[in-house]
């Protein structure tokens, strides 16, 4: 295969538009022809943010249905939320730790249990990858960090044809010097979380 | 240094489409640029913006977009290269002076970029502005992608030079906020310095001007279509007995369809970038060299209408064909999944689509909760429509609340519920004067302070002379947040180095001759809830400005730490849950653990310490240090 469809969700705030442009950067590094996604507007105002990266010979920024080769999830509910990107050859990638939407806060809706989401998106593709982010994002000292976190799980899965070496560059060339070295960490914890 | 500042040519850069607009003006030598901000063309201006600070380029945030493109065109027509940018419903509000400046033309290479927004991420509408092109008389260009887009900007310029007119460059939501490589080209020197030569028979459009500028326009308008038929930015590819006609994001999904169809031997595509005038000689080519053409673009049939026309008037009968059941919709973005679907069906190929995983399939079938985006926890709008709903409460009184684009609307939400009626920028201060005088209610308008500088001045100074009765509550959070906290005219915590003074918005509603004016914080309930009753009371025109800074903002600003949470005391152990069915603060919720001592319970890590819940219910106290 020499196309590759990456599909990022997570909610505003989660830091996914930063994993996204590591995931981008890191595959030109590789020396891929990239393209990327990214929704704008809502994402500091607690809704879902969605966006993408396409690594090879692909002109299209967005994922139809069924086409995501890798989904990596920033929650819970919302990796469930996006499975019709996927298909049962895709592989998804998602955190643990759910983020209470406010209808649920406020006791009109209930938040599903974890272990039913994850069992059934694990009956349907080629592999569940689950991790708690946020954990790991404490122990390389650092909560912000836990969208690094994701991208190392995201490395260590081997489906797409960027190396540790990029992510690591591009982690200590693009993000901001203050968080390099927790976010360094970050990306190693994530790494072995596999 | 601005990573689009960059000296050094033939490097490659990541960058948001919008962004590639901006180093395509950088290397046409931009000297003078001008917005209001929108989504999807916000982060034209944002980045114009810094890099004003380091450059010789004069850049302004206007106070909207008509006065945004008028301002740039007394720059062009000066002859210095300037820039406009907006959404695309933002040409509405800079469609007057459009038309007419098309008949005086330009100078210096002016560029006007329109942003549509096909499925409304963030907008009240999905208007297709390349009829803005048709009813301007203006050539436009459609990049495809963010080299293109950077590609004919710079183009743009030389274009609108040639022609002495302005440029009309459309993107969509998908084109500004995808990012793609784009090599660099290099940099020119900003000229920001013009003269304005007089030409009053050219400039002045007196009716006896007008009508001979109106030929002229005509005249350029054939010009500008033998350009865009010699345009590199129009081609034909491919060889086949199959036509697909596209332009814009599109192209990209035709193309990555061809090849997945593999059919890339069977078609021949004429994407167009240089999109009006139409290419007329180069389309019927075209037309001509295939046996049945589908014409892929979002939103309405321009293309298609233009290239029936065009075999018509050519005696062509090659199905031509594009919207319609089986074919594609005038609704919302496409996608490539479905660009392909629509191709086989057309050119009859076998083509079965990839099964998403559909979760209707769970056998434990869960319901997902939603996740609107909500007010920020701490935002000063929440506690001033709550102060808005109590006292409408208090007094048993029921109100229409006319609201307004920006953070604000999301007050549409339970359980603040305080949207009523939308439809573009000022429409609140306007709307009410109407549903006020012919309902005989309470009407209570909102609108923030970057759109009341935008479009609710001259509603207000109508609804004074006229005599209007209602409530405009305006909503002063120092920015425009939503959009990303630009600066207006009224901003008071600004970046270092601002030397811009700052207008009042109290000053200019008592100067409109607003009588009832009230200025308070909403974080103050008390304060904000008698204003309110005051108003009511007065039972005539009334302003109140509810001014708080945004806090996101007011952090980013100033570096200022949340204050100290707060928490809730051991006596909140009922079923009272009054403070989310009326507040809704998302720092503040139900307690989910399963042995709460108390009913509620508040997140410290969202809670920025605003203190208005405590002004609410006494169960809530500061957190002891």
């Amino acid at each position: 295969m020499d196309k590759y469809r990456v599909c990022f969700t997570g909610v505003g705030g989660q830091g996914t538009l930063l994993a996204t442009m590591v995931l981008a950067e890191a595959s030109i590094h590789a020396g891929h022809h990239v393209l990327a996604s990214e929704v704008h507007g809502m994402a500091q105002r607690g809704g879902v943010v969605e966006s993408t990266v396409m690594i090879g010979d692909i002109k299209s920024p967005i994922i139809s249905e069924g086409e995501a080769d890798v989904l990596l999830g920033f929650e819970p509910v919302e990796t469930y939320r996006a499975m019709r990107k996927c298909s049962a050859d895709s592989v998804v990638i998602s955190n643990t730790v759910p983020v209470m939407p406010y209808s649920v806060a406020i006791g009109k809706g209930s938040y599903p249990e974890v272990d039913k989401l994850f069992a059934f998106i694990e009956s349907r593709v080629r592999k569940l990858v689950t991790l708690n982010a946020q954990a790991m994002a404490e122990e390389a000292g650092s909560v912000l960090s836990a969208n690094v976190v994701m991208v190392g799980a995201l490395a260590r899965s081997g489906v797409l044809p960027v190396p540790r070496e990029a992510f690591e560059e591009t982690i200590r060339t693009k993000t901001k010097a203050a968080f390099v070295e927790a976010n360094l960490r970050a990306f190693d914890l994530g790494f072995g979380a596999l | 240094m601005h990573p689009l500042l960059t000296k050094e040519a033939e490097k490659r850069l990541l960058l948001l489409g919008n962004e590639a607009i901006v180093r395509g003006a950088l290397e046409a030598g931009l000297g003078f640029a001008t917005t209001y901000p929108g989504t999807p063309s916000s982060e034209i201006g944002d980045s114009l913006f810094r890099i004003a600070g380091e450059s010789d380029l004069y850049f302004e945030y206007s106070t909207n977009e008509k006065v945004a493109l008028e301002t740039a065109a007394g720059a062009a027509v000066s002859g210095v290269r300037s820039m406009c940018s907006m959404k695309h419903v933002g040409l509405n509000v800079a469609a007057d002076p459009l038309m007419t400046l098309a008949y005086v033309g330009v100078r210096g290479g002016m560029v006007v970029v329109t942003a549509d927004d096909p499925s409304m991420f963030s907008s009240q509408n999905e208007q297709d502005n390349r009829i803005y092109a048709r009813l301007s008389n203006l050539p436009m260009l459609e990049p495809a992608s963010a080299q293109e887009a950077k590609e004919m900007t710079k183009a743009a310029f030389d274009i609108s030079e040639a022609l002495e007119l302005p440029v009309l460059l459309r993107t969509t939501t998908r084109l500004s906020h995808h990012r793609g490589i784009v090599t660099t080209g290099p940099l020119e020197p900003s000229a920001t310095k013009g003269a304005f030569e007089k030409d009053s028979r050219r400039f002045v459009t007196v009716p006896a001007n007008a009508r001979l500028r109106h030929k002229v326009l005509l005249a350029r308008g054939e010009k500008a279509r033998d350009m865009a038929c010699q345009s590199p930015f129009n081609t034909v590819t491919g060889a086949g007995p199959w036509g697909v006609a596209t332009s814009g994001m599109a192209y990209n999904y035709v193309a990555d369809a061809i090849k997945d169809l593999g059919i890339e031997d069977k078609v021949r595509i004429l994407k167009l970038g240089f999109t009006y005038p139409f290419p007329e000689k180069l389309a019927v080519d075209f037309i001509r060299s295939v046996e049945k053409i589908l014409v892929v673009e979002e939103l309405e049939p321009v293309l298609e209408e233009s290239l029936k026309v065009t075999a018509q008037s050519n005696r062509l009968i090659t199905p031509i064909a594009g919207k319609g059941a089986d074919l594609f919709s005038r609704l919302y973005e496409y996608h490539p999944g479905m660009v392909r679907e629509v191709a086989a069906r057309f050119f009859g190929i076998d083509y079965s689509p990839p099964t998403p995983i559909d979760v209707k399939e769970d056998p434990e079938p869960v319901e997902l909760p939603m996740r609107p985006p909500n007010l920020c926890a701490g935002c000063p709008h929440r506690a001033t429509y709550y102060a808005v709903n109590s006292v409408l409460k208090e007094t048993r009184t029921e109100a229409v609340f006319p609201t307004d684009i920006g953070c604000y609307t999301l007050g549409i939400l339970p359980p603040l519920q305080t949207a009523d009626f939308l439809i573009c920028m000022g429409s609140s201060v306007t709307s009410a004067a109407g549903i006020s005088r012919v309902t005989d209610r309470k009407v209570i308008a909102f609108i923030g302070d970057s759109t009341f500088f935008h479009s609710g001045i001259t509603g207000l100074v109508n609804a004074v002379h006229n005599k209007h009765k209602f409530i405009l509550v305006i909503l002063d959070n120092g920015t425009t947040a939503m959009t990303g906290h630009q600066p207006h005219p009224g901003v008071e915590i600004t970046p270092a180095g601002w030397d811009k003074p700052s207008v009042s918005i109290e000053a200019i509603v008592r100067a409109c001759g607003v009588e009832q004016v009230a200025v308070v914080s909403p974080i103050n309930l008390a304060k904000t809830k008698h204003a309110v009753k005051e108003a009511l009371e007065a039972n005539k025109l009334s302003v109140i400005v509810a001014k708080a800074p945004c806090p996101l903002y007011e952090r980013r600003m100033l570096h200022r730490k949340p204050k100290r949470a707060f928490i809730v005391g051991p006596e909140c152990n009922t079923d009272c849950t009054e403070c989310v069915d009326t507040f809704g603060c998302p720092a503040l919720y139900k307690n989910p653990a399963p042995d709460a001592e108390t009913t509620m319970i508040i997140d410290e890590n969202l809670c920025i310490g605003c203190g208005v819940c405590i002004q609410i219910c006494k169960k809530i106290r500061p957190k002891k240090a």
